[in-house]
């Protein structure tokens, strides 16, 4: 299937998952990513359950906080 | 180098003006060529933490930006936050969270409002070496 990444597209096996999809695509500290499939936002512990399909839009957006202190 | 257009500080100046007591956030877009950053767009993002002493963005507004730069051709650039009563120098949190090595992180400090500090880092792990900004 293809599925477009971080506004690439792609091809990958049927069945992926976006766990699958952060090891394949080796998204760097995912315990600090949420995953995007088509609009709807994912946080990392949910990235098991969600199989992907044909034409999905992943995106991943890093974690961005601090503080002054 | 980063080059920043000064309409851009200018909105940062006044978004975090606004937004005191508490720190506002957002990210920058734009290009890269030959190791200088252009800014081209700013995003004002919203700061789910609510405070006076951290930040984090609301990842709808950042998946909001992140799809706004596609479509203009630009590429995420780093991000910006105030210090609303400290310095304009990464803090120790800051440090922690700060994932990449290349983006710019620009801190403007609000602690004597009247002149306001804005300047860029990169850091990389526990180090941080301030980036020069060219105003245009």
């Amino acid at each position: 299937m293809k599925i477009t990444v971080s506004g690439k597209i792609k091809e990958y096996k049927d069945g992926l998952t976006l766990k699958g999809l952060v090891e394949a695509e080796k998204v760097e500290t995912p315990e600090y990513v949420t995953g995007s499939a088509n609009d709807e936002l994912y946080s990392a512990k949910d990235f098991e359950g969600i199989v992907l399909k044909e034409e999905d839009v992943v995106e991943f957006l890093y974690f961005m906080g601090g503080g002054s202190l | 180098m980063i080059r920043l257009p000064k309409r851009f500080y200018d909105e940062i100046v006044a978004v975090g003006r606004k937004g005191k007591p508490e720190e506002i956030c957002g990210l920058i877009g734009g290009t890269k060529t030959e190791g200088i950053k252009s800014v081209k767009e700013i995003y004002v993002l919203e700061n789910i933490d609510r405070s006076r002493e951290h930040f984090s963005m609301n990842p709808k507004d950042q998946l909001e930006a992140v799809k706004d730069m596609r479509k203009k051709g630009f590429v995420p650039l780093g991000n910006f936050h105030s210090h609303p009563e400290s310095p304009s120098r990464p803090s120790d949190e800051d440090k922690r969270l700060a994932y990449d090595k290349n983006a710019s992180y620009i801190i403007l400090s609000l602690q004597d409002e009247k002149n306001p500090v804005l300047k860029s880092f990169r850091i990389n792990g526990n180090i941080s070496e301030e980036e020069p900004i060219e105003y245009i």
